[in-house]
């Protein structure tokens, strides 16, 4: 659903992808115990070892009934509608179709050639990539950058940090963009007010997003808020598993704060990071509601992402096919880094 | 991680404190640390600090080119607004119809796959979490544009069933995912004993797994609740009446051609966030105590 903030969220986010990465220390500590009945020999635990095995005699069937429904709904609500993206990049789907329920036509290798040689798509192309690239190093160095200060300060300050960090959290998508909305207001936002009162400059009545670049850093700035959070509390969680013997022991042998960082604490939340940033690229690259509510449901060509390309192609010309081939390269572009991330997932035993 | 990561986090308390007492310098350096932690804290918080404030202020100020950081006073004219906007209670009912139904459903649906998972041996499980990993990482337009089309051809535009089965199946991936994290930590041998004397495979699960898996439930049933919760694209497609609106959608309605009442939508979106981040206090500590009890167990 909601992919952003992580979002979403996602998790954006939202949030339903925030779930699987936030589990990531979860899982990382009972992997152990996981994998206790699959291991093949099994003279650890005897008599509990045989018994997934009878099971499986017993009733093979079973498990098959239980993820049955699971899979029929995942397939109807995932699977399908990829496979008809894929269809639908292939024939013309405009009104006329959609509404009579005629067969569109195909149309071969039109939809992408058409894309592929129109400049504009390679321009929102680049300021995707762009933008998924300010908005992850901004996330990924704020965020650990909290995660190792949280881990230096008073118990009662961290209390209030994760408290904060919690509320901001969990404000829902629509309301972090109305938020921001209200902030950057034209004529009483509190951006405009502030910035005349303290830099002197005549802000009131300033649009940003008048200009792309400004209209963007709001963008950006409610992105990596949404999304520092999740980042901040997941790697936090990965530096309180850094045995504080083993730092103590390097600061002893003479290593200055940076040493003890790169060669004791960095190796140890590294797989985290790995993965929260793999997550971040997806989630970022994926960005669609705060730039559409943001810039009013009707976003300006200029402010248009791979997403929002797709779906003003969609809704707005109304040539449904067009919109599916421009999801369809998404997909694909974004197909590397998803590998990446379960290859890594399976690195770490999570998925046993 | 390393063998000895269980106890660590019991410890890390501990030694962090310790030097401060031993050198004192330590101590300065925190002072450092504690201000730039509170004035991050303040960042992050400052947005939700405004819509508070701007929900509980009065309308002139809010139109004013003066904004002031304090409310010279506190009025709920804001909330009457919100609350008297044609179809609020269309919009609660909308939106607790459908994410009602849909976690429930969901979890029914996910509880079984995560005991599958969770508990056989069985082929093509491994292929099935990756494919419960990897779906979710769809870009939202990619299936916004098949499932508007199907809906359309099936009669499911503007019908709660068609965003309850989305929603639905939206929460199911990582919903089976986080289940079965929980289920896995349950030993079979609780099972296994339930069954020895004399209790059937259902007569275990349900009194046995189901009460421990309860907490864990929970926490998956309160995410799928806030994602459906704050969905908004998936819904403003889909239903195209006005009292078919859910509460997100709702909010849209603030801003009209003439202007946005940014006092009422500030209201109406506080309205909207406090059950949220009431859930989001909840789970939090779930997943707190997900973490050290996994930790106690490695």
């Amino acid at each position: 659903m909601q992919r952003d903030k992580r979002k979403v969220s996602h998790v954006s986010a939202a949030d339903t992808t925030k779930a699987a990465g936030a589990e990531i220390p979860v899982q990382t500590a009972t992997t152990v115990t996981d994998r206790g009945p699959s291991s093949p020999d099994g003279t650890r635990r005897g008599p509990a070892q045989g018994s997934p095995r009878r099971t499986f005699k017993k009733g093979a069937l079973l498990p098959y009934l239980l993820i049955l429904p699971a899979i029929v709904a995942i397939a109807a609500v995932y699977a399908y509608p990829l496979v008809k993206t894929v269809i639908l990049s292939f024939q013309d789907l405009g009104r006329r179709e959609l509404w009579t329920g005629d067969d569109p036509p195909w149309v071969g290798f039109e939809q992408f050639t058409n894309i592929l040689g129109d400049s504009e798509f390679w321009y929102v192309t680049g300021r995707t990539v762009l933008f998924m690239a300010v908005c992850v190093v901004l996330t990924m160095a704020i965020g650990l950058m909290v995660a190792l200060l949280m881990q230096r300060l008073t118990t009662w300050v961290r209390l209030v940090l994760t408290v904060a960090l919690i509320a901001a959290w969990s404000m829902p998508l629509m309301v972090a963009a109305s938020i921001f909305r209200w902030l950057a207001d034209s004529d009483y936002g509190l951006i405009n007010t502030l910035i005349a009162k303290f830099a002197g400059e005549d802000f009131l009545g300033h649009n940003w997003f008048l200009n792309p670049w400004q209209g963007f850093a709001v963008i950006i700035a409610l992105v990596v808020w949404g999304a520092i959070p999740f980042v901040a509390i997941t790697l936090y969680a990965a530096l309180t598993q850094v045995p504080a013997e083993l730092e103590e022991a390097a600061q002893l042998d003479g290593a200055n704060a940076f040493g003890v960082y790169r060669f004791v604490t960095w190796p140890v939340i590294k797989p985290v990071f790995i993965m929260v940033g793999t997550l971040s690229v997806i989630w970022d690259f994926n960005v669609f509601g705060q730039i559409w509510l943001l810039r009013g449901n009707k976003p300006e060509p200029e402010y248009e992402t791979l997403g929002l390309y797709s779906y003003s192609k969609a809704f707005e010309s109304t040539s449904f096919s067009q919109g599916s081939a421009i999801a369809l390269i998404t997909v694909l572009l974004l197909s590397g880094v998803a590998v990446y991330y379960v290859r890594q997932l399976i690195k770490t035993g999570e998925v046993e | 991680m390393s063998a000895s990561t269980p106890t660590t986090p019991v410890t890390k308390a501990g030694p962090a404190a310790e030097p401060q007492v031993l050198r004192p310098d330590r101590k300065k350096s925190r002072l450092h640390y504690n201000i730039l932690g509170l004035l991050i804290a303040v960042v992050m918080a400052f947005p939700v600090y405004w819509l508070i404030v701007s929900a509980l202020r009065p309308n002139q100020e809010i139109r004013s080119y003066d904004q002031t950081l304090w409310p010279s006073s506190i009025t709920f004219d804001n909330f009457k607004r919100a609350l008297n906007q044609p179809n609020f209670d269309t919009a609660v009912q909308s939106t607790l119809i459908v994410s009602l139904t849909a976690v429930i459903g969901g979890m029914v649906i996910a509880t079984l796959a995560a005991l599958a998972i969770g508990r056989f041996r069985f082929f093509g499980r491994k292929p099935l979490l990756v494919v419960l990993i990897l779906v979710q990482m769809l870009p939202p337009t990619a299936m916004l544009i098949p499932i508007y089309a199907q809906l359309n051809a099936m009669g499911g535009l503007n019908e709660y069933w068609g965003l309850i089965a989305l929603y639905l199946v939206t929460t199911l991936p990582f919903a089976v995912v986080m289940i079965r994290g929980f289920v896995v930590n349950i030993p079979v041998e609780l099972e296994e004993s339930a069954m020895v004397d004399g209790c059937t495979r259902f007569g275990a699960f349900m009194r046995v797994v189901f009460p421990l898996l309860a907490p864990g439930l929970a926490a998956a049933s309160i995410f799928a609740l806030v994602n459906a919760w704050n969905e908004y694209l998936f819904a403003y497609i889909l239903m195209n009446d006005n009292d078919k609106y859910t509460l997100n959608v709702w909010l849209m309605t603030f801003t009209t051609e003439r202007g946005t009442d940014y006092g009422a939508l500030m209201a109406g979106s506080t309205l909207i966030a406090l059950p949220v981040v009431v859930f989001f206090m909840i789970i939090q500590k779930k997943m707190a105590t997900g973490l050290t009890s996994g930790a106690v167990k490695g």
